[in-house]
């Protein structure tokens, strides 16, 4: 990358010291938009780290999410632990099973690897589901926490902080290097030499990793845990709409696309509840047809254009 | 034991026909096409609605919808689908292009039916039940699976007996190759789609005389189409009618012996295992 690298971080730093202030000025329903924000901040751009430079388009988020989510709710009502210990288990389980899933399926083309990730979440749900009708008892699981809306707020605003560092020090880092020649091309990255299965393992099990730690953040928002409620596919969806709408190409372009997007998508829920998958449908249509390097990489053609006019 | 036999050999039939259509669709027009189990319950949504307003036969409907699906996939494919074709690079990059898109069209096309019907698309046709080989059946089960089994011999006759059947075989070994030689590679990848989508289409008005389905439902079936065609091999016809026996025999195992709702997860265990034995299909031979 540039060597202005150093300067990007001080900006990223800068932004989150803003939006550590964020639940001091609202509350309510703006603060609870604002959970939902980060939450998406946290989760695309984490997809963004692996997606954006392979090109391999994962709907595993929505599955990582769950297992974050559910091991929160069947740690605390099932075996009375505290927050915490889920909080640390979950993100291991997830990445447990992440590194599984790219070491089967990463090695061959991309599109065994979409197909893999679209039932995933749906699979896992049902797993569960009988698992716990057969032999767990169908209890209901609840998250009770003292935790409100702000203190999840603010983990979740950490997360994002550490998925921005981790993806800055990845980007200058070999493996980005190298994560970059395999989305330009597959075969020449073999050919010098790089070990492409591994790299691709790699940051897909970090996306697994910090999915399921915002899954299991955000769990005690609910307070009754059930499995159709957070293993959803939409999420998954959601999630990839988000990243390329702003750009997976950059590693801040997830967030340009999350913040417009969850306002808006709130608002279609509200409005048009049954219209919602039609919306995501139009919303898939204008990325493919109209942005197809984002947001971000229309403002870089138009940035370019204008600096060669002046010129 | 016997009934698994029966009703699952019975529902892979269905199973081969949809997998017979993603396979012209990724096969011959090289779409990856993730809105495959949508105009498959677009199908049956068809069949249900004529039925239940207007008292038309299911398997009249599995006639009607075959020009109507061969029409709206053959636009899909040109207005939507061309544009990806011409402006992509490289192959990996139309297949992300036609990811994104076709969930897309997935979604619109969830949408639209939600608004036609929401609920599930329940209706009782010849489910009287039949006896074969000793074991006992509905029926229209056993309906369905005559007429895949007819389609499907239909389709692989024009495939390898006719002159347009070779051409569509040649665009899905290599689109140079076959334009050098004189075949109109985007007309014939047009028709593929399309005649991909009619035959998924009616896959779905011949599932939906049997089992209950509704709007979102979609993607399972795009799923087990997608693992079909990849445990038989692209482009494979008999690989994909082995591949299909193979899954309605354990899903139905499954759902008789353990539990009807881990299904899905016993094609989850299939599908991991062909790609970690088998990733080039049953009968492929493994590629440098």
């Amino acid at each position: 990358m540039k060597p202005s690298g150093w300067g990007e971080l001080a900006i990223a730093a800068f932004l989150v010291f803003l939006a550590v202030f964020v639940p001091f000025v609202t509350n309510g329903y703006w603060l609870s938009i604002a959970v939902t924000t980060m939450m998406y901040v946290a989760l695309a751009t984490s997809w963004a780290l692996f997606s954006g430079p392979t090109h391999y388009i994962s709907l595993a988020t929505g599955a990582f999410f769950g297992i974050g989510g559910y091991l929160v709710g069947s740690m605390m009502s099932d075996y009375q632990l505290p927050f915490w210990v889920p909080l640390v288990v979950a993100p291991l389980v997830a990445a447990g099973l992440a590194f599984l899933i790219g070491i089967a399926t990463l090695r061959l083309s991309g599109v065994y690897f979409v197909i893999f990730t679209l039932g995933l979440a749906e699979m896992i749900r049902n797993l569960i589901s009988w698992i716990q009708n057969n032999f767990l008892g169908s209890r209901g699981l609840y998250v009770l926490t003292d935790l409100r809306d702000h203190h999840l707020y603010w983990m979740l605003l950490g997360v994002a902080a550490a998925v921005f560092l981790l993806g800055w020090v990845v980007n200058r880092s070999r493996l980005g290097f190298a994560l970059r020649i395999i989305g330009n091309d597959e075969t020449v990255a073999r050919h010098v030499g790089i070990n492409t299965a591994w790299a691709k393992v790699i940051l897909f099990t970090t996306t697994g990793f910090f999915a399921a730690l915002v899954g299991a953040i955000i769990a005690p928002r609910w307070s009754y845990i059930e499995p159709n409620q957070v293993f959803s596919p939409q999420l998954s969806f959601l999630v990839v709409i988000m990243a390329l709408l702003g750009g997976a190409g950059r590693l801040w372009g997830p967030l340009v696309g999350v913040i417009p997007f969850t306002i808006i998508w709130e608002w279609v829920n509200v409005q048009f509840p049954n219209q919602s998958t039609l919306f995501l449908g139009l919303a898939f249509l204008l990325i493919v047809y109209v942005l197809p390097n984002g947001m971000v990489g229309r403002i870089e053609q138009l940035h370019a254009r204008m600096g060669r006019g002046r010129s | 034991m016997l009934d698994i036999i029966v009703s699952g050999l019975l529902l892979s039939g269905t199973y081969a026909l949809v997998a017979m259509g993603l396979n012209l669709q990724y096969g011959v027009a090289r779409i990856m096409n993730l809105a495959n189990g949508e105009v498959l319950v677009l199908g049956a949504l068809a069949a249900f609605w004529l039925y239940t307003t207007a008292q038309i036969s299911p398997l009249l409907t599995v006639i009607l919808v075959i020009p109507v699906a061969f029409i709206g996939n053959w636009l899909i494919y040109r207005f939507l689908l061309t544009p990806l074709v011409r402006r992509s690079k490289s192959q990996g990059q139309l297949e992300v292009d036609s990811i994104l898109a076709t969930f897309g069209i997935s979604f619109v096309l969830i949408g639209i039916m939600v608004s036609i019907e929401g609920g599930f698309f329940a209706y009782k046709y010849l489910s009287e039940p039949i006896s074969i080989l000793g074991s006992t059946t509905s029926l229209n089960r056993f309906i369905a699976f005559l007429i895949a089994c007819a389609i499907g011999i239909g389709l692989y006759l024009w495939l390898n007996k006719t002159r347009s059947g070779v051409a569509v075989r040649a665009v899905a070994v290599s689109t140079e190759a076959s334009g050098l030689v004189g075949i109109n590679v985007p007309r014939i990848s047009a028709f593929a789609f399309a005649l991909g989508g009619a035959i998924t289409a009616v896959g779905g008005a011949l599932i939906s005389t049997f089992i209950t389905l509704d709007a979102s439902i979609g993607v399972v079936f795009t799923l087990k189409a997608l693992i079909i065609v990849i445990m038989g091999g692209v482009g494979d016809i008999r690989g994909a009618i082995v591949a299909a026996c193979i899954l309605g025999l354990v899903e139905t195992a499954v759902a008789t012996l353990i539990d009807p709702g881990l299904t899905l997860a016993a094609a989850y265990l299939i599908f991991i295992l062909i790609l970690l034995f088998r990733p080039q299909g049953l009968f492929g031979r493994a590629s440098t």
